[in-house]
């Protein structure tokens, strides 16, 4: 079995986000990027899988700016067998990357795709869902454990309600929520080893995928703050406070 | 002429409150129609619910056996279908329309605007990216097929209308899947008031330092009548279910009071009250970020503080 996983380059989570005074974008300039930190979990879990002995190879897949390599290093780093690099340099919404993914599926005979339920920068939560629809296949989307058995899938996955159990038939398309499981540290040899590790680089306009975008990006701004709060020094004056808000009615 | 077509959540008996929600977001897009469909066995209970809100034009019912359970695989070919004759599809940004929305919006051809929080006008839209810390504004083109989904912590639920809107059973032609089966739901919270729709949240982090803990913070929903929320931390340590998760990854709630315990107020975390009222926030430590969002502070040992609390209230 060959699985597919996909890391997309992002602004760090632990990094404060801050909108450029122009609102034509988000500060990224000397800002730390990371792979995204869903698909990090992706990766781990391909791993794990390999190392069970029930795949044979992991390949990861990035789409975005030549500086993705450093993602994808990182992800040949962790264990992934191979890399391929997309380079893109505007932006590519879900659906393009949903076909730039197709297409490489088709290339390798994918059996499994495991990517982030969505990406911390853009939050649409959209990949890995339209990439089943196209390749009209299974999905299994915010999943928090996954079992393989008999050419299946059974996915736990994270829903409002609860926990909800489905069962897919391979090939399939799984998206990762955080419970899932906690990605493994890199190793400074494993960085050594890594820079020997093929990574293959393709440019998005010879894969002829349609990559128009669907809507236009007009202005970033901040989000509105909210009004300075007060701070108390007893619950008899939270009481009052939250009274006095009728909160308490 | 444009139409509006909203993909209704519910459980099989009743309607969940998201749908109404995606009623009030669809409503300022000046559309000449709203139409819901409800994709079930039995359609009966939540068409009978989304048919009394206002705003709302005619409810269409597709039921069917494999429409029993809310699988993406199954439903979206069936709203991708249905979806063909409308300029607008529009679901609920919960697990359920998160899971199907994109899947419908791919098999139509075109993308998904992801999280609606405003409505600028019938092009234009606002939504939230890095967890809520920058808001973009984005245009689609004239024209263009609009499938989305609405950030429903933006919206009130849609009121009565006082009189009911049709309610018409559809037969939609599209093939359907067998690669993918329900198997169960293992209900986390049970019948405590729904997270999403509760207008008062007590919740309970890390600091509470255990499942057995976690009792003072029900006592105290009890109380309030409030619904319970977490945060990741709590959820991960196995105090509570997942679905009580409050944040980026979780729910994204606006109770009238929300009420944080123990809770350091990462930025992950805060994404998911930016649209509470009142924010309460308890926390040992003076320094922790909560209390930057909060609208009333104190800094104390949750232990202490809670039955004190529920002294101060009173009977
Ligand atoms: C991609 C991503 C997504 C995430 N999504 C979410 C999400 O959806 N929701 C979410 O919550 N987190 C999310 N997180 C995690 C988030 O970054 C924080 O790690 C998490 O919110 C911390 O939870 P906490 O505040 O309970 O724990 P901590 O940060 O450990 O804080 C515990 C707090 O309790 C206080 N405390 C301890 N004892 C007491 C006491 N006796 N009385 C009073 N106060 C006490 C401490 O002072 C401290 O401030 C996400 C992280 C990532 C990377």
């Amino acid at each position: 079995m060959k699985i597919l996983v996909c890391l997309k380059r992002v602004v760090d989570y632990n990094v404060r986000i801050r909108v450029k005074p122009d609102g034509s974008g988000v500060v990224t300039d000397g800002v730390k990027m990371s792979i995204n930190p869903f698909d990090e979990i992706a990766l781990e879990e391909a791993l794990r899988i390999r190392e069970r002995g029930d795949a044979e190879e992991v390949i990861a897949l990035s789409i975005g700016p030549e500086d993705c390599q450093q993602q994808l290093r990182t992800g040949l780093a962790m264990g992934a067998d191979r890399a391929i690099l997309v380079t893109a340099e505007a932006a590519v919404e879900p659906l393009a990357a949903a076909r730039v993914m197709l297409k490489l599926i088709e290339r390798e005979g994918t059996d499994l795709v495991i990517l982030g339920k969505q990406a911390i920068d853009d939050d649409c939560n959209q990949t890995g869902q339209m990439l089943a629809a196209l390749w009209n296949r299974p999905q299994a989307t915010f999943a928090s454990k996954l079992e393989l058995a008999d050419g299946r899938a059974t996915v736990t996955r994270e829903v409002d309600a609860g926990l909800e159990v489905i069962d897919v038939e391979l090939p399939a398309v799984i998206t990762t929520d955080l419970r899932l499981n906690e990605p493994r540290y890199v190793k400074l040899p494993d960085i050594m080893k890594a820079k020997k590790k093929p990574l293959e680089t393709l440019a998005i306009a010879d894969l002829q995928v349609d990559v128009t975008p669907g809507v236009q990006v007009e202005t970033y701004e901040p989000p509105p703050t909210r009004a300075k709060g007060i701070m108390v020094d007893s619950v008899e004056a939270l009481v009052s406070a939250m009274r006095d808000k009728g909160l308490l009615g | 002429m444009s139409k509006v077509l909203i993909l209704a959540e519910h459980d099989q008996a009743g309607l969940n409150p998201s749908t109404a929600k995606c009623v009030s977001c669809a409503a300022e897009l000046g559309a000449d129609a709203i139409d819901v469909v409800v994709f079930a066995a039995d359609a009966s209970g939540a068409a009978g619910a989304a048919a009394g809100l206002e705003h709302v034009s005619r409810v269409i019912t597709v039921e069917r056996a494999e429409n029993s359970s809310p699988l993406a695989a199954i439903i979206a070919p069936q709203l991708a279908t249905l979806g063909a004759d409308y300029d607008y599809v529009l679901g609920p940004s919960t697990t359920f329309g998160k899971d199907v929305l994109p899947r419908a919006a791919a098999l139509a051809g075109v993308g998904q605007i992801s999280d609606i929080m405003a409505v600028e006008n019938p092009q234009r839209f606002q939504r939230p990216i890095y967890a809520g810390n920058a808001i973009i504004t984005v245009t689609a083109p004239d024209n263009a097929k609009i499938f989305a989904t609405v950030r429903v912590a933006s919206y009130r639920a849609a009121g009565e209308s006082g009189s009911a809107a049709p309610i018409e059973s559809a037969s939609v032609d599209a093939e359907l899947p067998t690669h993918t089966r329900y198997v169960e739901l293992q209900s986390g919270s049970g019948d405590r008031p729904d997270l999403q729709t509760a207008r008062r949240v007590v919740s309970g982090g890390r600091g509470v330092g255990s499942e057995d803990n976690f009792k003072v913070i029900f006592n105290l929903a009890d109380r309030l009548g409030a619904g319970v929320g977490a945060s990741r931390a709590a959820v991960d340590a196995g105090y509570v279910p997942n679905d009580m998760q409050v944040g980026q990854t979780g729910k994204i709630i606006a109770p009238d009071l929300y009420m944080a315990f123990g809770i350091s107020g990462a930025i992950q975390h805060l994404t998911g009250i930016k649209d509470a009222g009142t924010i309460v926030a308890v926390n040992k430590d003076a320094d922790a970020p909560i209390f930057e969002v909060a609208d009333i502070g104190l800094v104390g040992d949750l232990f202490e503080i809670i039955p004190a609390l529920e002294r101060a209230l009173g009977d």
